[in-house]
């Protein structure tokens, strides 16, 4: 039998005036997966990111959700849907609590009408205390349950980019895109974070797509990796095909002239 | 008279008072687009720097013409673009540099609103000002330089858009021709690369407040010559129709700002001229509403959205 | 860990606490009559009252959701004038005759109640288009439709300078049924009152709800704030709506305890302390983001104006200083510019009074003394 991929792109591209950021892309990834997607400097990794969730509307192509299109969907809809990410630059509510930030993505899981919340019916406090014991729960998965009622700008760099995972488990995906997690971590916290991937994958059985600069941490989790550079796909295969390929090598370190 | 000639001078009569109005809007509105161009921040003070400038040159008119009677009246502009620039300078230095190393977009706006609030009550409090309106001297001749089909032009008129449009082309030639324009233009596109190229930049800043409030000195010229009531609210009104037409031309673009001045000014000349003049206000913010939701970033601007 | 018995246990206690007050109130307003009462008290009750209402309406939008409108007065005065001419039609229809009789009291609330849906009503048409916008053009665009509003409602022939008191600026409300006298104030004083305890408590309960999380978030970060689920858009207009509403009913009170209603009132800034700008400077320092930092700043504001206004003049002080103080609004400048920038995140910050932990911290207090277990909970 055919197994429906969790994410499959054909042909998607994007095309900023006159400037193509992103072209042909195509990936395929099942349930389960953990792929890496690398590449130089701008080459346009986080614009598939974009693409993928809606913050930039594709010029060509389109992009399916276990089979359904997703094309010209808002990001809060295409998040509805299954697709959840986190961001290179972390993007945390600051002035929120540790607890709260990872309720609000909790919040179309746990709905009740605003009458309900007026008149705090019982209806409102039963899935007001659902929503907590859920958010509590992803909180302790990361180790973050004794921090629920920190602000989350206080928390240290390594814990922020945990949280941001966590309140990105907490819209209920069936992909999750992973931006950067490692960038700026020092080992202990890659580490970690090494750990909690693994975690993940345990536990929810998702789909991982990761971008990555740390190249040790890609070869090591990622059961397949596309290569893109120019907004083009120049690779892709298992961790060792494309480490030994030629023009990936080029692509990172330059042509030897010679 | 015929009936369509009598609807073309009506016509052309709409054009030439539209053209006055949007050279006091356009002036107006280079201000409020220099220094958005350079901080990013809607300086909601400046309205109130047209109501300094008026003051100024109603305290000095009379006190230039008893030292010598032959003078001409408008040179007490500049004294009153000296004023101008020095309260312009004194509101970034003492309100709006702190605020902005520390604050948010939303504390420096609210701080440029409270510093509108301060001058425009400061003002009242002031026992010679106070609030009830004051008559200013006539500055120009009310003799019609031509009168032809029924169309009037006056001296007011006439001077006030050639002052508006030598004022326009002077600044477009200082900021594309000079060091100083040129430094003003780098720290607009990016302020930590000029500090690397060794841009001054905030020297620059206030280099360009000096001139974006002198620019209001010379407004107020041009508006009281028209307009000879002056209240401590006068600049408020102005102010707000020239922030819309320097949004409208794509704020932070100065051949936007005389464009979006021109074209407020004829908005509003021809609505009082053909609907009413209690709407016009009205008509100047609805044109601002359509154009913010079809192009954002105003008729000259690119659209820039924010980086993922 | 805060559970539901606790959470139960804060409202039984906000409740009871409001109740006795309420009560005690009422005791007080039947048997004290002294004219320092009448004349002075009441009347700045019912100002106190919509003043909160403004202030913590506008919190919602600047506050929690972030986002700088300049044009809350707007819809203050589509509240009023909207309270003022269906008031007028119960009188001409003869709903009421008698300004004692229950259905006076009753066609006045059902007035209020449309002042606010209509203001809401036009807060979907402004906020639709506005709300597309960030930070300084949304600032500008509110004030815009702020004055569009008021530019409007004097040109319509029923309201306005035609409406209410034929050809006069400034409409006489008294013929309206609304523009209380003291005595009418006095009388009525209660219901100033329990719209402002409901108006607030509809506004907390949407705040400490999922509502409020999401609107918070958006504050925080919009583009997480999408990626996390949320719909900003819809949350976005929903909060200016819900905002427009309780301003609306803000602008009834209004009419209710003002002679007469005239647009100026509204303006985005003028001399007197009742604009948009004003209700900006209460949120900001009371603190954006705390509903009961509105509240407390509200009634600071007030007492400033009323000290401004009646101490200072008979104070006197040199002739300069009472002229610096002859303009309330430039005091409040001060404040505004005071606060912004030595404390900019207003008396209370973010931060909630909360009546619970206040007894919780007296108790703690007193505890210390005594044994252990009184202050550990």
């Amino acid at each position: 039998m055919e197994r429906t991929p969790v994410l499959k792109t054909v042909n998607l591209g994007i095309t900023f005036g006159g400037l193509r950021a992103v072209e042909d892309f195509n990936i395929e990834i099942y349930e389960g997966e953990l792929v890496g997607l690398i590449g130089p400097n701008g080459a346009g990794k986080t614009t598939v990111f974009n693409l993928l969730t809606g913050v930039y509307t594709p010029t060509e192509g389109k992009f399916y959700l276990s089979g359904k299109n997703m094309n010209g969907k808002k990001t809060h809809q295409v998040v509805a849907e299954g697709i959840a990410r986190t961001f290179q630059n972390i993007r945390l509510f600051k002035q929120m609590t540790v607890l709260e930030n990872v309720k609000v993505a909790l919040n179309s899981k746990y709905e009740y009408k605003f009458f309900a919340s007026l008149f705090r019916t019982p209806k409102f406090w039963r899935k007001e205390e659902e929503l907590d014991k859920e958010a509590r729960d992803l909180l302790s998965i990361f180790n973050l349950e004794n921090k629920a009622n920190y602000i989350a700008s206080n928390l240290p760099y390594g814990q922020q980019r945990k949280l941001e995972i966590a309140r990105a488990l907490a819209t209920g995906m069936k992909i999750l895109l992973l931006d950067e997690p490692a960038a700026g971590m020092n080992p202990t916290e890659t580490a970690e974070l090494l750990e909690c991937i693994k975690i993940i994958r345990e536990r929810f059985g998702i789909a991982i797509l990761l971008i990555e600069h740390d190249m040790s941490l890609v070869m090591n989790v990622c059961e397949r990796i596309q290569v893109i550079n120019f907004g083009k796909t120049i690779a892709f295969g298992l961790p060792h095909e494309i480490a030994n390929n030629q023009e990936v090598i080029e692509a990172y370190l330059g042509k030897n002239e010679d | 008279m015929s009936g369509s000639l009598q609807t073309l001078s009506d016509f052309l009569q709409c054009l030439i008072v539209g053209l006055r109005l949007g050279s006091v809007y356009a002036l107006v509105a280079l201000g409020y687009t220099m220094v958005y161009g350079i901080i990013r921040l809607i300086n909601f003070a400046h309205g109130d720097f047209i109501m300094v400038g008026g003051y100024t040159l109603f305290f000095t008119i009379p006190a230039m013409l008893a030292v010598n009677d032959k003078l001409p009246i408008w040179l007490a502009v500049i004294v009153a673009i000296a004023v101008c620039a020095l309260v312009g300078v004194t509101v970034e230095l003492v309100a709006y540099r702190p605020v902005r190393k520390k604050g948010t977009n939303m504390t420096a706006l609210i701080t440029a609103i409270a510093m509108s609030l301060f001058l425009e009550n400061l003002a009242q409090a002031i026992p010679a000002i106070g609030p009830n309106y004051k008559i200013m001297r006539r500055m120009f001749s009310n003799k019609a330089v031509l009168n032809f089909l029924n169309i009037s032009l006056d001296w007011t008129t006439l001077l006030t858009i050639l002052i508006g449009a030598s004022v326009m082309i002077g600044l477009q030639l200082f900021v594309k021709k000079t060091k100083l324009g040129r430094a003003m233009r780098a720290v607009s596109e990016d302020k930590q690369a000029s500090v690397l190229v060794g841009i001054n930049v905030n020297r620059t800043i206030i280099i360009t407040f000096a001139i974006g409030s002198g620019l209001a000195a010379v407004a107020a010229l041009m508006y009281f010559a028209q307009y000879s009531t002056i209240m401590t609210t006068s600049g408020t009104m102005l102010g707000l129709k020239a922030f819309v037409a320097a949004v409208l031309g794509g704020i932070g673009i100065i051949p936007g700002a005389m464009l979006g001045g021109l074209v407020i000014g004829l908005v509003e000349s021809f609505t009082t001229g053909y609907i009413s003049s209690s709407l016009a206000d009205a008509f100047v913010f609805l044109i601002l509403i359509i154009v913010l939701i079809i192009k954002p970033a105003g008729i000259l601007g690119k659209n820039v959205g924010e980086k993922v | 860990m805060m559970n539901k018995n606790t959470k139960l246990k804060g409202y039984l206690v906000n409740t009871v606490a409001l109740a006795v007050l309420l009560m005690a109130f009422l005791i007080l307003n039947a048997n004290f009559k002294t004219p320092f009462y009448s004349v002075v008290f009441i009347p700045s009750l019912w100002q106190i009252s919509y003043l909160i209402i403004l202030a913590a309406s506008l919190n919602l939008v600047l506050g929690f959701l972030g986002q700088l409108s300049l044009g809350h007065c707007g819809f203050m005065a589509i509240g009023a004038y909207t309270a003022a001419l269906l008031s007028l039609y119960f009188e001409r229809a003869g709903i009421f005759t008698d300004k004692k009789a229950p259905v006076f009291i009753v066609s006045i609330l059902v007035s209020l109640l449309a002042g606010g849906l209509l203001a809401a009503i036009v807060g979907i048409i402004v906020g639709i288009p506005a709300l597309r916008l960030k930070g300084d053009y949304l600032a500008i665009i509110t004030l815009g439709f702020g004055m569009i509003i008021c530019n409007v409602i004097n040109n319509l022939p029923f309201a306005g300078m035609e409406g209410l008191s034929k050809g006069s600026a400034a409409a006489s409300l008294y013929k309206t049924g609304l523009g209380f006298g003291n005595t009418l104030k006095t009388k009525y004083a209660w219901v100033a009152i329990v719209i402002t305890i409901l108006c607030l408590a509809a506004m907390f309960m949407f705040i400490r709800s999922r509502f409020g999380r999401a609107i918070e978030s958006i504050r925080d970060d919009e583009i997480a704030a999408s990626a996390s689920g949320i719909n900003v858009s819809l949350y976005k207009v929903g909060t200016f709506v819900y905002s427009a509403f309780f301003a609306g009913i803000a602008g009834g009170l209004f009419a209710c305890c003002n002679s007469s209603l005239s647009t100026a009132s509204f303006a985005f800034t003028n001399g007197s302390i009742l604009n948009s700008t004003f209700i900006v400077v209460m949120v900001v320092v009371g603190g954006m983001g705390s509903l009961t930092g509105s509240m407390l700043s509200a009634v600071l504001m007030f007492l400033l104006n009323y000290v401004i206004k009646n101490v200072i003049k008979a104070s006197g002080m040199p002739l300069f200083v009472q002229n610096l103080f002859k303009y309330p609004m430039l005091v409040y400048a001060i404040v505004l510019i005071i606060v912004i920038m030595f404390k900019p995140k207003g008396i209370l910050g973010t931060r909630e009074f909360s009546l619970v932990n206040t007894i919780e911290y007296i108790k703690g207090k007193l505890g210390k003394k005594a044994v252990k277990e009184g202050g550990s909970k």
